[in-house]
């Protein structure tokens, strides 16, 4: 059974509908992110979870019981806020200690179990620190440190690495897989930054405007995308409109090229998703299309090249740079072909393509 | 050179402006009218006249500080929450009395507290028994109240806008309780705004004249008065400037304890 449930939730603010019957079902133990551009609803999801908004419908279950009228305060579940709230007057200490004391805890237990949490975030013996001589990436962890003390069942993280530098913010998608590991609590994660929910994720659920556009492993998202704003969104990627032929071939720009995706229909219109990376880059004629580079850029590992060909501009990557002007091939392997079917409607081709 | 040339004129106010006339009070303080060094101006605070009128000075400064604080903490909880209170119309409205000048406003308290002013016409008219505070402390403290009000109200609802409410909202998180958040979170984030809100009104409270003249009818003997009349009536500046300087001991003693309750330095008025 799931431990959490979203029963078709709808929600609206000032007349703007933020969810429309929205159902997610949570496992124990799951480490699980709402992934979406701003104003998708998954922040709005999160504070009806942790009880700050009441669904104008549905119903939210917590282990088969309805919740959706209790208090936050009644709830186990805690929450790490965007930006840290830590209590400005209190120390460290004492903000660790707020949920703790409220509960009535002894005072050894409660001083155990905040040395065991500052240890937990690799703060130790910060207790008597205030929250100003804190940097982000610390006072963030141990807003995260007063909300594992009080061992809950689920814990919820609204955009909880935002604020931080590239760096801290990789070195803390560590931190918090390790700590889900060993507390054994459910984590659900609210973010906009794909990369972080590809790295830490048992589970992403990408939104758009208040609908689920695709849920599944990292993998899955990223390799299967269901539809354009999925592929869009997560990675860059190339979406070519083309037409299934048959089973196992496609044509994209008047080119056929062999793929593996069947069950299509003959003569179908549908979307392409080639995945930069994917794109092999060969002498003129060795490849299905050819080409010329219009752009190069070096972005690090690799270099981000536009190639025009048929028409389209391809965005590719490549270890080895092509000048801007070189004649050049391209060619896709048919595991790295991925066809998504077109929008039925138009309200769903909005609903992917509204960024 | 520059930041040298700008700062000259302040230079000069802070000079002619406070640190000469503050060395007059002193010097008239500690001389005795043929200009010999005495204590006496000093020392005069504890005859039975002023003393009691310095201790009636600091209780109804109390007072009415206390009932200003309780008027305007729940106001500005109110406002805080409210839509109105956020685009601060509501504040305005209730800072609106300041921009009337204070003497009229204490004159029109008169007006309408006399024996037979529109307030006893009133109750008079819907049979109940006539409101007799005109000339006591009660109408005193009244005043007090009504004239420095929106200095309580303004640094406490700021105060109270800018806690965070997601700090708020953690606190319940946490597991705490409406009166649990009031208590551990709300009034320690809030004391910044009181402790300016009590010695806006404290202090002015303390030293005034004008409201006790006016609203206590020669009834009411404040220090402030008393220090009023040696410069006037008996043209005592010795004596006058004598009593102040200890008014500004008191005042400095009073705002030394409220700022020992002021742990983030804000509202720092010394």
């Amino acid at each position: 059974m799931a431990l959490i449930e979203l029963v078709d939730i709808s929600k609206s603010f000032d007349g703007e509908l933020v969810l429309d019957e929205f159902n997610l079902k949570i496992k124990e133990n799951e480490f699980i992110t709402l992934l979406g551009p701003s104003g998708c609803g998954k922040t709005t999801t999160l504070r009806i979870l942790g009880g700050f908004e009441t669904p104008d419908t549905g119903k939210v279950l917590f282990n088969g019981q309805d919740i959706t009228g209790l208090a936050p305060n009644k709830r186990q579940i805690n929450t790490v806020f965007q930006k840290y709230a830590l209590f400005p007057h209190m120390s460290i200490a004492d903000n660790i200690a707020f949920g703790l004391k409220i509960s009535g805890k002894s005072k050894e237990y409660i001083r155990d179990k905040v040395k065991y949490a500052l240890k937990l975030v690799n703060l130790s013996g910060y207790e008597k620190r205030s929250v100003d001589s804190l940097s982000g990436g610390q006072q963030q962890r141990i807003a995260i440190a007063r909300a594992i003390v009080n061992e809950p069942r689920v814990l919820l993280l609204d955009e909880p690495l935002g604020a931080l530098d590239l760096k801290l913010r990789q070195e803390m998608q560590y931190e918090l897989i390790r700590l889900k590991n060993e507390l054994g609590i459910t984590f659900l994660y609210v973010t906009h930054d794909q990369e972080e929910a590809l790295t830490m994720s048992d589970k992403v659920v990408v939104m758009n405007q208040g609908y689920i556009q695709q849920m599944g492993t990292p993998e899955e998202i990223y390799n299967e995308p269901e539809n354009a704003f999925v592929a869009d969104f997560i990675g860059d990627s190339n979406i070519v409109p083309g037409i299934m032929m048959e089973d196992r071939v496609v044509k994209i720009c008047d080119h056929i090229f062999p793929c593996i995706d069947e069950g299509f229909g003959r003569k179908k219109p549908v979307d392409v998703v080639i995945r930069p990376e994917d794109i092999i880059i060969g002498n003129p004629g060795e490849g299905i299309i050819d080409g010329v580079v219009t752009s190069n850029v070096f972005i690090g590992v690799h270099y981000e090249m536009c190639i025009e060909a048929a028409g389209f501009e391809w965005l590719a990557q490549n270890t080895k740079s092509y000048p801007v002007g070189t004649k050049v091939s391209i060619n896709v392997i048919p595991e790295n072909i991925q066809i998504m079917n077109k929008p039925q409607s138009e309200d769903e081709e909005a609903m992917a393509l509204d960024d | 050179m520059t930041k040298r040339f700008f700062s000259g004129p302040f230079l000069i106010f802070i000079l002619c402006g406070t640190l000469i006339p503050l060395g007059v009070i002193a010097f008239y303080g500690i001389t005795d009218r043929s200009g010999s060094f005495t204590f006496d101006n000093i020392t005069a605070i504890a005859t039975p006249e002023h003393r009691e009128a310095l201790f009636l000075a600091l209780a109804l400064a109390f007072i009415s500080t206390v009932i200003c604080l309780i008027i305007a903490f729940p106001l500005g909880l109110i406002l805080k929450d409210s839509k109105l209170g956020k685009k601060g119309f509501m504040v305005f409205v209730f800072i609106l009395p300041m921009w009337m000048n204070f003497l009229l406003r204490t004159m029109a308290w008169q007006v309408l507290l006399e024996r037979n002013g529109i307030i006893n016409q009133v109750l008079g008219f819907i049979g109940l028994p006539s409101l007799d505070i005109i000339n006591t402390p009660a109408a005193v403290v009244l005043g007090m109240v009504y004239d420095y009000l929106p200095f309580m109200i303004l640094p406490i609802y700021n105060a109270l806008i800018k806690i965070d409410k997601h700090v708020i909202e953690a606190a319940y998180d946490l597991g705490a309780s409406g009166i649990q958040v009031f208590r551990k979170v709300i009034v320690p984030l809030s004391v910044p705004g009181i402790v300016s809100g009590v010695t806006m009104v404290f202090v002015p409270s303390l030293t005034t004249f004008a409201v006790s003249n006016m609203l206590g009818g020669g009834k009411v003997n404040l220090i402030g008065n008393i220090i009023e009349q040696e410069f006037t009536a008996s043209s005592n500046w010795n004596l006058g400037a004598g009593l102040s300087l200890v008014m500004m001991i008191f005042i400095v003693i009073s705002m030394a304890l409220i700022e020992k309750f002021d742990r983030n330095g804000e509202g720092n008025i010394l």
